[in-house]
């Protein structure tokens, strides 16, 4: 299913990125393999989200190089980047107000074979299937991020890019959203995890990388975890 | 006050009938105006050129009413689709207001070429013989073709609100109508379908041209005169919401017949009473969501 032959599955190269005037990105390096989750660290305002909506293509403007597969994708627009396998969910959940429950699960269109079947969804998230017909705004908080992130797993995309899953959520769900996310490894899929919450990146990433001004200042493996602690301490005030 | 049940009825079905073309209009404004930001001051020439395609059709090609039924549309929502992609595309960032004047120069543009070449005297379109004669009701008489008029108009109007509402095509418009960007990053070719509900929005249009030509006859001044009826209809409904274009155009269209029946001096003017009155009290309109 995974081919390694390409080296890393993603491949974020001298990345730069603006919104109108302001130069958000500066030059952000970094590379996910397959079958990983890393973690994108840092400050508020460091540049995460931006990096998440420039490997989506929906950043204003952004060059340097952007690799999905050994594929460059930075010229392409965002729907075909999402065609070529890769699906967000961004920070703010996206739930469509105007889409009930179930038309939210069954928005995003399918762009390769071999996404998760909706029963497979509801094993993970059993609060939905009880919910198909409600408006999809009118769900909780913690059932909305479950839908963001149901979603986009029928989608056949192997790499999901996840925006904070875990923001203004009850410990217990982020547990569940926790469990959620090494269930999905196990199945295969990689992930890109933006999270503020160290302590729940530190239960499911394998490696992770701090972000600062734009540009990529540290990065490091799981089991370097205790050795880096106060460089972390330095850069998140964690 | 006496009834006279044939005037009265007769009346109401002559505001069923407008209703009808309210409905069909105001339906693609909304449906325009949700999708692309844009208020279609077209609409009218768009309905206009859609009774001149069933004209051309018919003199040029031998082609009948029922094949202008399909084909003016086709043909009409061609042009609509050329002309978002050669003007609209490039304004949908901008206020409302740029498309607004856009689409009034160009509806001035399109209806001036037209009268250059037609002159402003109406060209008689026949009521397909299927539908000419009249039914007796008993109490009045019911022509055919304004019961077809009436009864396709609606079947159109809830025809599109079911694809809109219900299924899963209408869930992509939906879901581009909040949040185009994120629909787009999950695959769906957004532009694309810009493009292809303006020129749905621009053949509603000109499908009520065809059914208003046998009616009305075709006259290039005919979208002018009743664009401005719609606009406040789309106003008094609400910007956007399709079920709400619906409602008040076949509405709006029977309060006006009734009028006519019991204060025929008011006839021309209730529909802007109205429009005042929604815009004090509630201007979002009667089923518009609060912005
Ligand atoms: N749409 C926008 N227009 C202009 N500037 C923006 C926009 N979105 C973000 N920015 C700016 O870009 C910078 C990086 O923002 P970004 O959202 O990527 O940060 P982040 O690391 O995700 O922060 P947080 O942890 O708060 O989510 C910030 O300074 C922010 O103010
Ligand atoms: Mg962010």
């Amino acid at each position: 299913m995974l081919d390694r032959t390409f080296g890393p599955l993603l491949e974020i190269n001298d990345l730069h990125a603006w919104y109108g005037e302001s130069h958000i990105l500066h030059g952000a390096t970094l590379n996910v393999n397959a079958g990983e989750v890393v973690t994108l660290l840092g400050r508020n305002g460091a540049g995460k989200t931006t990096t998440m909506k420039s490997v989506m293509g929906i950043v204003g403007k952004r060059t340097g190089s952007v690799k999905f597969e050994g594929r460059e994708l930075i010229n392409l627009p965002s729907d075909a980047i999402a065609r070529a396998g890769l699906a967000f969910c961004p920070e703010e959940r996206g739930i469509f107000a105007s889409l009930d429950v179930e038309e939210n699960l069954m928005l995003p269109p399918q762009v390769r074979p071999g996404g998760l079947t909706r029963e497979q969804i509801f094993e993970l998230f059993p609060n939905l299937r009880e919910r198909l017909k409600s408006q999809g705004t009118k769900l909780s908080g913690g059932e909305q991020q479950m839908l963001a992130i149901g979603r986009i797993l029928r989608t056949g995309a192997r790499l999901l890019l996840l925006d904070e899953p875990t923001e203004g959520l009850a410990p217990v769900i982020i547990q569940q959203i926790g469990n959620t996310i090494r269930k999905l490894k196990e199945q295969g899929f990689t992930i890109l995890l933006v999270e503020q919450n160290f302590r729940f990146a530190s239960t499911v990433a394998d490696r992770y990388y701090i972000m600062e001004h734009g540009k990529i200042v540290e990065q490091f493996a799981n089991s370097e975890l205790n050795k880096k602690l106060e460089t972390l301490h330095e850069y998140l005030g964690v | 006050m006496d009834i006279n049940l044939p005037a009265l009825f007769g009346q109401l079905l002559i505001g069923l009938i407008n209703g009808s073309f309210y409905a069909l209009l105001s339906l693609g404004l909304a449906v325009i105006f949700g999708m692309l930001n844009i208020i279609n001051f077209a609409h009218g020439a768009q309905y206009m050129m859609g009774a001149f395609a069933a004209y051309f059709l018919l003199q040029y090609a031998g082609l009948n009413y029922w094949w202008a039924l399909i084909l003016a549309p086709v043909i009409v929502g061609g042009i609509g689709i050329v002309i978002e992609r050669a003007f609209l595309q490039w304004l949908y960032k901008l206020d409302h207001l740029y498309g607004l004047l856009l689409t009034f120069g160009l509806a001035l543009i399109i209806q001036g070429l037209f009268r250059q070449q037609y002159g402003s005297s109406g060209l008689p379109y026949q009521i397909p013989p299927q539908l000419t004669g009249v039914r007796d009701l008993g109490f009045t008489f019911l022509p055919n073709y304004r019961a077809w008029v009436v009864c396709f108009s609606l079947a159109v109007c809830l025809g599109t609100w079911y694809m809109i509402e219900k299924t899963r095509l209408g869930a992509y418009l939906r879901a581009a109508t909040e949040n185009p960007t994120l629909v787009r990053a999950f695959g769906i070719n957004v532009p694309r379908m810009i493009t292809l509900t303006y020129g749905f929005g621009v053949g509603l249009a000109a499908l009520a041209g065809v059914m208003a030509a046998p009616i009305y006859a075709v006259n290039p001044t005919m979208g002018a005169d009743i664009i401005i009826v719609v606009f406040a209809v789309v106003v008094i409904g609400g910007m956007g919401s399709i079920m709400g274009a619906i409602v008040t155009g076949f509405g709006l269209g029977v309060v006006e017949g009734l009028t006519k029946y019991f204060f025929p001096e008011a006839s021309n003017t209730v529909i802007f009473v109205i429009m005042v009155i929604v815009l004090v009290t509630r201007p979002a309109g009667l089923f518009g969501r609060v912005a």
